[in-house]
């Protein structure tokens, strides 16, 4: 298995997630969406020195992973090639901002270290909490979900298709990687002198599977509605559900958890 | 009914792949289109289910196909791809298989029920709940049949049903086909599965109709084969 088998087959492992059955998968695909966006919302909202307060945030994401049954492992393994570029966001903040802003003991520390790991913080819960969403909601569901809060088709349309063509151009890549190996034996990866064409091949076959696809969808009835999403109304549970969420992110936006946990044990 | 009058196509300018063709196929002919790479075989399939649009006229029960009637016209032909990962895009067969009654407007109890139906008529009821991308080659092509099949399609179209199986995957779409009891037509180089599939066999060559008749008759014919680039079926040469 090449490396974009593996991605392919990790791709497809996302589909197997989204498809269990849990308490959380169970939920409204609107429901989850509009829990998602409101937390990514209040995570960013924290200021960039309201380490304190930010660090409580891991409570949602951790929660729900306990709940759907997904392991925490997964999501940080198939987020591993993000994750750093999220991590490096803030990495020049302790060169810049050097002011001592907190003492541990005798050791100092810069809002620039503080700064750096809230960014650090804010990207790796948001991307947690993007993660469960797709881990928990089928990107159809997902996709109607949108269509019926109004969001405009040809956006949502192109999400759909994005995530169907994305493992279409991984297997042109996969099947292309092969066969240049096969003919180029010991070279690691693909030379230079060969990535015009490389490239261009891959896009010219992606682009025709994903057209014979397409077709494929069209000979099917597909006129860009979600018929074959499952259509369930939005209920009592999945309000509260939003309204539970909403308020503990508003908890834990205003009230400083930490602070009160840390006082009552000082006490 | 599927009626091509005066049919002509060109992917180019002046470049024809097909030249006034005309044929006519009944309600339950099984239609083998035969012919060698190049011939225009996928390109009458892509123009009867108005993927591409041609010069002349084509009628599905004698509703024209075009650009207006698409809907209808694509409610009565099922289609099944030569590469069935480019058919099979959902994540489980049966989600595959619900795509197209849905789209079409059935409930879900209704889409259920032929799903259940038609897996069990093709004995692939262990296939339900199969992820798409965890099932062999073999079991992708009888699940591309079934996602057609659920459709309930007047017409049964098939590019190449056989390619890329082993023997034993063959024989099963093999009799698969022949036990469906739809109008059929296929296009494919397997010769000897045309002829156990299909009564009539239409030979294409440079895009117009060489021979139109019996299957038996134009499979048995080796130098109408010969000159048109195919050879006389393995059944048939051991003779």
């Amino acid at each position: 298995m090449n490396k974009m088998q593996k991605a392919l087959h990790e791709l497809s492992e996302m589909d197997e997630l989204a498809s269990r059955r849990s308490p959380v998968h169970r939920l409204h695909p609107a429901a989850k969406l509009i829990a998602t966006i409101a937390y990514i919302l209040i995570t960013l909202s924290f200021d960039k020195y309201d380490l304190n307060g930010l660090v409580p945030m891991v409570l949602w994401p951790v929660l729900l992973f306990q709940i759907s049954g997904i392991n925490v492992r997964t999501c940080f393994y198939k987020l591993r090639i993000v994750l750093p570029l999220v991590m490096a966001v803030g990495l020049f903040n302790p060169l810049f901002d050097r002011d001592i802003i907190v003492t541990v003991g005798n050791i100092g520390i810069s809002g620039g270290v503080i700064s750096m790991i809230t960014l650090m913080l804010k990207g790796v819960f948001c991307l947690m909490a993007s993660f469960l969403l797709m881990a928990t909601t089928k990107i159809e569901n997902l996709c109607a979900a949108l269509r019926k809060m109004h969001f405009p088709q040809i956006i949502v349309t192109l999400l759909l298709l994005t995530y169907r063509y994305v493992g279409v151009m991984t297997e042109e890549l996969a099947v292309m990687t092969d066969a240049y190996h096969l003919r180029a034996p010991g070279q690691k990866g693909i030379d230079i002198s060969a990535w015009g064409s490389f490239l261009g091949q891959l896009l010219l076959r992606s682009m025709d599977r994903a057209q014979e696809l397409y077709s494929s969808m069209l000979l099917r009835g597909y006129h860009d509605h979600f018929h074959f999403a499952e259509n369930r109304p939005f209920n009592f549970k999945d309000a509260a559900y939003v309204a539970v969420c909403i308020l503990f992110f508003l908890l834990l936006r205003y009230v400083s958890i930490t602070q009160i946990l840390g006082g009552a044990i000082v006490r | 009914m599927i009626e091509f009058k005066d049919v002509s196509f060109a992917y180019e300018k002046d470049k024809y792949v097909l030249r006034d063709m005309s044929f006519e196929i009944g309600s339950g002919e099984s239609v083998g289109l035969i012919g060698a790479n190049g011939a225009g075989k996928s390109t009458i399939m892509k123009l009867l289910l108005g993927l591409v649009q041609g010069e002349g006229s084509i009628l599905v029960d004698g509703i024209e196909v075009k650009k207006e009637t698409l809907g209808e016209i694509r409610s009565k032909l099922g289609f099944v791809l030569q590469n069935s990962d480019n058919q099979m895009f959902m994540p489980t067969v049966y989600e595959d298989m619900s795509f197209g009654p849905l789209n079409y407007g059935l409930g879900r109890e209704e889409t259920d029920r032929r799903v259940d139906e038609v897996l069990a008529s093709l004995h692939l009821e262990d296939l339900k709940y199969r992820y798409n991308h965890k099932i062999s080659g073999g079991e992708k092509r009888m699940a591309a049949i079934a996602t057609v099949l659920a459709m309930q399609p007047d017409t049964i179209l098939m590019d190449e049903p056989t390619s890329a199986l082993d023997p034993y995957n063959r024989r099963i779409v093999i009799n698969t086909i022949r036990e469906l009891r739809q109008t059929k037509i296929i296009t494919s180089h397997d010769l000897d599965m045309i002829l156990e599939t299909c009564g009539r066999v239409i030979l294409i060559s440079e895009g117009r109709i060489v021979a139109d008749g019996p299957a038996e008759e134009i499979l048995s014919d080796k130098e109408l084969l010969e000159a048109n680039r195919m050879e006389l079926p393995l059944s048939k040469s051991s003779n």
